[in-house]
């Protein structure tokens, strides 16, 4: 059901001159909360030059703020590629028939799924050079828990989504004489896939926002070089956030949108499996994906 | 595991888990109410709401909480000067769980609505043919039954809730991230024994949920 | 299969930016000097001409990252070090470290040396050795100008702020638990709040806070009491079984007592702010266990 015109009639005029009443109040309202909170800021002298114009020079973007969010990108697209390769291992090896694959896999996404992002970091980070005796590069470390985490996540959404591939596919499969193997990797997988490049995409952003966390374990990316290295110089800490906050609402927008612009064409094209478009399957991709820190 | 058998650190980690819990209860009860308004406010006939509501959820989904709980502090607390307790803990308590709050809010409210388009329009539409004004729609009709179906969603949301409270660390709450930061530090030896009874913590608590939550969801669904 | 296409487009491009991150590095993530071996210890790495530091990179005046460099007293003082053992600065690579994790680092190997307001006490002996004293300063309060606080025995109630982990947080926590702890990650947060009256007080050491009051955005506004409640000496780190190279670190420093290029590093860095240059007390350099 979409939304508008069902849950409400079209406005007649009597609907019409109270949705603007409501607009003009609710405006007004939020006006003025905007106002307020404006008010606040300069009293407390954030707006001040000396605070903004660090940002107005090129040298800070390029010293700061630009290899920060190298930094965050890079780990982002590493993160990505293996947690796609982790999802589909495990994803594949909770859709078994052999209890000792299907057991332990599930086992491991579970665990990975329950573990706070944070914690996970801190561990691969301080934890595991106690065992190696190797330097944990900083980057790794990042990188590793979040594969695990998000390696997890994404193997439950692929999990969902060949459940989601209509039977008869692996009906008719298993009746031209397929095995398992064969149609899960021509049949099944393709087709899921595909229905699931929306929920990766969307993943991807929970990726950068997780990439975040990296500056308690003192990753040079976007919170650490660009707010707080670059706060110890000019001594602007909520300038600096600011800016960093536009910059992470900017890109996950984007990537939120190629996300949008993906799942509409994967359906116009008519290859995605129509029940992909069920509103059922399409709340479980949601909820999963959709909660990231 | 000689570790906790040492009382203080026992106390270290009884504390961080504590913290853990009340913002998680004390953020999902604000974060639920906050989620449902907003999901009204997205499909009510008002532009001006409809408009809020997007707007918050773009901005809210797309930063990271480290962010925001850190303009809970500098921006809430210091320069808007809210201040919820002069106990210091207090405070980083209650602006960590309107982080948390504003934050979840956005997951829940684009949860429901996937909840309300999985509505079959004819409910609505009856429901508008016998008269029903469209709050009577929404809080009659369909929010019930968008209530029953996205439970599963809202269960992985508030799990994510649960395990996101460790990010409220960042202002010196003494949660269970560090908690456990403090322990390995201090005794480093004992590194896995702390992680994985941490974790296991976490884990132990969680993925029964996560069934539970699966369980309900089934129980509970509209058979259509 | 245009998606496949695509798909496969941005794995190569993945793949491509996971090589550049882990091959081509920028200084301040490089991971540490690798294992070329040679003899034992940082002698033997700097004979290889390449040498790490783990040093601050957001206290003024002592270890901060400014543009693509570092600047700072801790900065100098490596260069010195680096100098002494053979190396250029243009072998030099620069890790930044918090406090929580210079242990870590040196026991890793992610860093040869660690100059980063290094605090020797006895618990972190343990773990590694140190070199120096090459600096003595004293945990002390930054408070506002009109502020009350006359010391550390007048923070009942009060609250401090510091960075999580750091020798000067655990102190409040263990010998001063009347007044309420705020910690952060940073000291420039502990700043902005202390400028925003969410606390009353930041607390490290003196020479640090210094740093920070004499900011311009600052000026004027704090002051640092004055009455430091302990001393910390600060050391160079090396790994704990490098009783060779801490010794030469020592000597390298009293070298630079007589030559007068510690005078110098101090005052190209903390001297601007008008105070002297300390005399460094090469009798104290004995720490190498």
């Amino acid at each position: 059901m979409s939304t508008d015109a069902v849950l409400y009639d079209h406005p007649g005029p009597r609907a019409r001159a109270r949705n603007r009443i409501f607009t003009v109040v609710f405006g007004v309202l939020l006006l003025a909360l905007l106002y307020w909170v404006y008010k606040k800021f300069d009293e407390k002298g954030q707006w001040a030059a000396t605070l903004w114009k660090p940002f107005t020079q090129g040298s800070t973007w390029t010293d700061y703020i630009l290899p920060g969010l190298q930094h965050t990108l890079e780990a982002a697209a590493v993160a990505m590629v293996l947690s796609l390769a982790f999802g589909v291992i495990f994803s594949v090896g909770r859709l078994s028939d052999h209890w000792w694959l299907r057991i332990p896999s599930g086992v491991v996404v579970e665990f990975f799924r329950a573990v706070p992002l944070l914690l996970l970091m801190f561990f691969i980070f301080f934890g595991v050079p106690f065992v190696t005796q190797q330097p944990m590069s900083n980057f790794w470390a990042v990188v590793i828990s979040l594969t695990l985490y998000n390696g997890s996540v994404l193997a439950e959404a692929f999990r969902a989504g060949v459940r989601a591939v209509p039977i008869g596919q692996s009906e008719a499969a298993y009746a031209i004489g397929m095995r398992k193997g064969q149609v899960m990797s021509q049949i099944l997988i393709p087709q899921a896939a595909r229905a699931m490049l929306p929920v990766i995409v969307s993943q991807l952003v929970v990726l950068v926002k997780d990439t975040a966390l990296g500056y308690i374990i003192s990753y040079s990316e976007l919170l650490q070089l660009g707010v707080n290295n670059l706060a110890a110089n000019f001594g602007n800490v909520v300038q600096a956030a600011m800016v960093a906050a536009v910059i992470y609402i900017t890109i996950n927008a984007t990537l939120t949108g190629v996300a949008g612009w993906l799942g509409r064409r994967t359906r116009r094209s008519g290859r995605a499996p129509r029940a992909a478009t069920n509103g059922r399957a399409v709340l479980a991709g949601a909820g999963d994906t959709a909660a990231g820190a | 595991m000689e570790v906790f058998s040492d009382p203080a650190n026992r106390d270290v980690y009884v504390t961080g888990f504590l913290w853990i819990l009340k913002l998680t209860l004390a953020s999902s009860v604000c974060a639920l109410v906050l989620g449902t308004l907003l999901a009204a406010m997205r499909v009510s006939p008002v532009p001006v709401l409809r408009a809020f509501g997007t707007a918050w959820v773009n901005i809210f989904r797309n930063t990271p909480l480290t962010l925001i709980i850190f303009f809970c502090y500098f921006g809430l607390y210091s320069t808007l000067g809210f201040t919820a307790s002069n106990d210091l803990e207090l405070n980083n308590y209650w602006l960590g769980v309107i982080g948390l709050s504003v934050y979840t809010a956005a997951f829940v409210c684009e949860a429901i609505r996937s909840g309300i388009n999985t509505v079959p329009a004819g409910q609505a539409e009856a429901a508008r043919a016998i008269g029903m004004t469209f709050r009577q729609t929404l809080t009659m009709i369909v929010l019930p039954q968008a209530g029953r179906a996205v439970i599963a969603p809202l269960g992985s949301i508030f799990i994510a809730l649960s395990k996101n409270a460790t990010i409220v660390g960042t202002i010196g709450l003494a949660e269970s991230s560090n908690a456990m930061k403090d322990l390995i530090n201090s005794n480093g030896n004992a590194v896995f024994t702390i992680f994985f009874v941490f974790a296991g913590t976490f884990a132990v608590v969680l993925i029964p949920t996560g069934y539970g939550f699966g369980w309900l969801a089934n129980r509970l669904a509209v058979k259509r | 299969m245009r998606i496949t296409r695509l798909a496969a487009t941005f794995t190569a491009m993945a793949m491509v930016l996971a090589a550049a991150a882990c091959g081509g590095d920028d200084s301040d993530d490089a991971t540490g000097g690798g294992s070329s071996g040679g003899g034992s210890g940082i002698v033997g790495k700097a004979a290889g001409g390449k040498l790490t530091f783990g040093v601050k990179a957001d206290q003024p005046g002592l270890g901060l990252q400014t543009g693509s460099t570092y600047t700072g007293f801790d900065i100098e003082i490596s260069k010195i070090i680096a100098k002494g053992l053979g190396v250029p600065d243009s072998g030099i690579t620069w890790k930044t470290t918090v406090s929580a994790n210079r242990e870590p680092y040196i026991q890793q190997g992610q860093v040869d040396i660690v100059v980063a307001t290094y605090t020797i006490n006895d618990e972190r002996k343990q773990k590694v050795n140190f070199a120096g004293p090459y600096f003595v300063a004293g945990q002390d309060l930054l408070v506002p100008v009109n502020s009350t606080i006359t010391g550390p025995d007048s923070l009942a109630g009060k609250k401090v702020c510091s960075v999580s982990g750091s020798t000067p947080a655990k102190r409040i926590q263990t010998d001063h638990k009347d007044a309420q702890l705020q910690q952060f990650d940073s000291y420039s947060k502990c700043v902005t709040a202390l400028a925003g009256g969410q606390v009353d007080a930041v607390t490290t050491d003196d020479i640090i806070l210094a740093g920070y009051a004499s900011q311009e955005q600052y000026a004027g506004k704090f002051k640092v009491v004055g009455k430091p409640f302990s001393t910390e000496p600060y050391g160079i780190g090396v790994k704990k079984d490098d009783t060779a190279g801490c010794n030469k670190i020592n000597d390298i420093l009293k070298a630079a007592a007589a030559d007068g290029s510690y005078k110098k590093a101090w005052d190209d860095t903390l001297g601007k702010s008008g105070k002297a240059a300390p005399e460094l007390d090469v009798s104290k350099l004995t720490n190498c266990s």
